[in-house]
C-alpha cells in the first residue's frame, strides 16, 4: 500500500510538473472553456428575467452559481478518453506501459489526479471573475463545502471508470468514434451538463436516476449551490460511490478479457 | 547452473484477413472472409545462461520482435514454453516485471516535457527502488553515460542520441537480471551507437545481467555478443558463438596487402574491392585462400599481408540469402 501511495504522489508531481510547463496553455484552455457554460448562463438567465425572474426554481443568481461552479466540474470531469486508448494502442504505448508493475489505469488515474490540482488552482481566479460579472447567488455552508469537495472527486472516478470501459473496445477494434459519439450526446443530456437536471422534462430526470451521467455533473453541482438536505447529499455520495464500485467491477472484467486479446494479437 | 531463458518449441501463429484488390472482393468479403495463417515464430528452442550476452539476429519479419514480445510477456505463445527465471512471462507478474526490462529503439518512457531527473524519480517510485540504491544507481549510470550535463535540462530538448542514452538509464535503475533490447542503437551515429555498446558491456559486467540483443547493426553484435541465434521466417537457423557462424557460412576471406606498386592488376588472384592509401582489398573464396596467398607473395614484393574473415554483415546477408 505504502508503495501505491508513493507512486501514486510519484506521478501527480509529474502530471503537476508537466502541466505547470504548460501553464498559459492551460490557462486558455480553460478560459476556452467557459465560452460553453457562459453561452448557458446569458441564455437562461435572459430567459428568467423574461419569465419574471425565475425559471423552474432557478433564478438569474442561481443560474450564475450553477454554471460558474459547473467550469470546476467540468474539468474535474477531463480524464483519459477513448480516443487516447485508441492512440495508445496504436502508437505501441501500451506495450511499455504493461512492461512496468503498474496498471495502466491506475497510472492514468495518478496522472489526472495531479493534473486536477492545477485545474482547481487555475480556476479560482477565473471563478472569482464569473463572480463579479455574473453576481451568484449561493447559501453556503461547511457540510456542503465538504460534500462537494468529494463529490467531484468521486465524479473523476467515475467519469474515468466510464470511459476506460469504452476505450476498452478498441481492444477489439479502432474507429468506434461514432460509439463515442452517441454516448457523449447522451451524457450531454442525462448529466446536467447542458441544463441542470431539475429544468428536464419528468421522464428524463426519472431515468437519469438509473445511469451515472447526473452523479459526475449535475450532482457535485447542487451539492454545492442546490438546497438539498443533509441526507440527500450523503445520499448522493453513496450512489457515487455505488457506480464507482460497479464500474471499478465491470472494468476489472472487462480488461482482463481485453488485455487477453491484446496479448493474442499485439500492438 | 539452471538457464536463465529457456525456451521450447515456441510458436506464435496469427490469422490474417486477406482479400483481392477491387470492389468484387471487397463486397464478397463482408459475407466470407478468408483468412491466412503467418507463423510469426515456429517451433525455436534455446536456453540462455546467467550472464550471457546473446545477439538475436534475423531479417526484418523473421521474428525476432515477436519472440521478445512473447519473453517479456506482452504476446501470449500459440504453443510451446517460455521460462524467464522460472517465470511465465505471460502472466505478467509484478516480482517478475521488476527483474526485467524491455528497451525498444523506437519507444519512449521519458516524460517529454520534464528534465530526465524527473523521468529517474518516477521510475523510482513505480519500481519501489530503495532511495539510496536509487541514487547511488542513478549517479552511476549518469557518470558512465556522461550525461551530468543534460539530466536537468527538458527531454524535449535533447538530441536522438542523448535521448536514448536518459532511455537507459530509466530501464535500468530498477537494476533488471534480464535485458531484452529490440533495435537499441537504431538511427544513432556511430560515436553514440559505441557508447551505448560500451555501456551495456559495462552493466552485464557490473550486475552479470543477462542480455538477448536484436540489432541489424553487425557492430553492437560484435562488439557485445560472443554467441549469436539466428532466426529466419520464425525457425531458428543457428546458435552457437559469432566466430562459428562466420567460419560455418562464409564463402570467402578478405585479404588485405600493401604493394609498392598498388595499381598493378590482381584480377587473376581475386576481386578487387577497394584499393586506398597504397592497400588493396581482395575477396577471395575461402577454399583458394592458401593458394592465392603464396602466388600473391611469390609473384610480388609484398610489404604487408593480412588474412581476416568476411564482415559479419556479409556472411549474415549470405545466410539470410541462401535460406530465402
Amino acid at each position: 500500500m505504502k508503495r501505491y501511495i508513493e507512486y501514486f504522489l510519484a506521478t501527480a508531481r509529474i502530471s503537476i510538473l508537466s502541466q505547470i510547463q504548460y501553464r498559459v496553455a492551460n490557462y486558455f484552455y480553460m478560459i476556452g472553456m467557459i465560452a460553453e457554460p457562459v453561452i448557458y448562463l446569458v441564455v437562461w438567465s435572459t430567459i428568467a428575467k423574461q419569465l419574471g425572474g425565475v425559471v423552474g426554481g432557478y433564478t438569474a443568481g442561481a443560474f450564475a452559481a450553477y454554471y460558474i461552479v459547473w467550469t470546476l466540474v467540468r474539468n474535474m470531469n477531463i480524464v483519459f478518453t477513448p480516443f487516447g486508448w485508441e492512440n495508445r494502442i496504436r502508437e505501441g504505448e501500451l506495450s511499455m506501459s504493461l512492461m512496468r508493475p503498474v496498471h495502466p489505469i491506475i497510472s492514468d488515474i495518478a496522472y489526472f489526479s495531479g493534473w486536477k490540482v492545477v485545474v482547481i488552482i487555475l480556476w479560482i481566479p477565473i471563478a472569482i471573475f464569473l463572480s463579479w460579472v455574473f453576481k451568484p447567488t449561493i447559501e453556503f455552508t461547511v457540510m456542503k463545502a465538504i460534500v462537494f469537495f468529494i463529490a467531484i472527486w468521486d465524479a473523476f472516478l467515475i467519469r474515468t471508470m466510464l470511459l476506460s470501459l469504452l476505450g476498452m473496445i478498441t481492444f477489439w477494434t479502432t474507429r468506434v468514434s461514432a460509439i463515442f459519439d452517441l454516448y457523449f450526446a447522451l451524457e450531454l443530456i442525462l448529466s446536467g451538463r447542458l441544463v441542470p437536471m431539475t429544468l428536464m422534462p419528468p421522464w428524463v430526470q426519472n431515468l437519469s436516476n438509473y445511469l451515472p451521467f447526473k452523479y459526475t455533473f449535475f450532482f457535485p453541482i447542487d451539492a454545492l449551490v442546490g438546497s438539498m438536505s443533509t441526507q440527500e447529499l450523503w445520499m448522493g455520495i453513496g450512489m457515487q460511490i455505488f457506480w464507482i464500485t460497479l464500474g471499478a467491477s465491470l472494468l476489472s472484467l472487462v480488461w482482463r478479457v481485453a488485455i487477453k486479446q491484446f496479448s493474442a494479437v499485439g500492438g | 547452473m539452471s538457464s536463465v531463458i529457456t525456451i521450447s518449441k515456441l510458436a506464435k501463429h496469427y490469422q490474417v484477413p486477406e482479400r483481392e484488390g477491387g470492389l468484387k472482393a471487397a463486397v464478397t468479403s463482408l459475407f466470407k472472409r478468408k483468412y491466412r495463417t503467418v507463423k510469426a515464430v515456429d517451433g525455436i528452442s534455446f536456453n540462455i545462461e546467467p550472464g550471457e550476452v546473446v545477439g538475436f539476429l534475423g531479417p526484418n519479419g523473421a521474428g525476432k520482435t515477436t519472440t521478445l514480445k512473447m519473453l517479456s510477456g506482452l504476446l501470449h505463445p500459440t504453443s510451446g514454453e517460455v521460462r524467464v527465471m522460472g517465470y511465465e512471462p505471460r502472466h505478467r507478474s509484478h516480482d517478475y516485471l521488476r527483474q526485467i526490462t524491455l528497451v525498444m529503439g523506437n519507444r519512449n518512457q521519458l516524460t517529454w516535457d520534464l528534465p530526465a531527473l524527473d523521468s529517474f524519480d518516477l521510475q523510482r517510485a513505480i519500481y519501489g527502488i530503495p532511495v539510496d540504491q536509487f541514487k547511488q544507481t542513478r549517479d552511476e549510470f549518469i557518470e558512465l553515460l556522461e550525461l551530468k550535463d543534460l539530466v536537468n535540462k527538458p527531454v524535449r530538448n535533447l538530441s536522438l542520441g542523448e535521448r536514448m542514452k536518459m532511455e537507459f538509464v530509466v530501464a535500468l535503475l530498477h537494476r533488471p537480471k534480464v535485458l531484452f533490447l529490440d533495435e537499441p542503437t537504431i538511427g544513432l551515429d556511430v560515436t553514440m551507437q559505441r557508447r551505448i555498446r560500451t555501456f551495456v558491456a559495462e552493466y552485464n559486467r557490473r550486475y552479470n545481467a543477462t542480455v538477448l540483443l536484436t540489432s541489424h547493426y553487425m557492430a553492437d553484435v560484435e562488439a557485445l555478443c560472443k554467441r549469436v541465434i539466428v532466426i529466419h521466417h520464425g525457425r531458428l537457423l543457428f546458435d552457437g558463438d559469432l566466430s562459428t557462424l562466420v567460419r560455418q557460412f562464409s564463402s570467402y576471406k578478405t585479404l588485405s596487402l600493401t604493394l609498392p606498386n598498388p595499381e598493378v592488376d590482381l584480377v587473376e588472384y581475386g576481386e578487387v574491392v577497394s584499393r586506398e592509401d597504397g592497400r588493396v582489398t581482395l575477396r577471395v573464396p575461402k577454399a583458394q585462400t592458401s593458394q592465392v596467398t603464396a602466388r600473391l607473395l611469390s609473384d610480388f614484393q609484398v610489404d604487408d599481408l593480412t588474412v581476416e574473415d568476411a564482415p559479419v554483415d556479409d556472411v549474415i546477408d549470405q545466410v539470410f540469402s541462401q535460406k530465402e
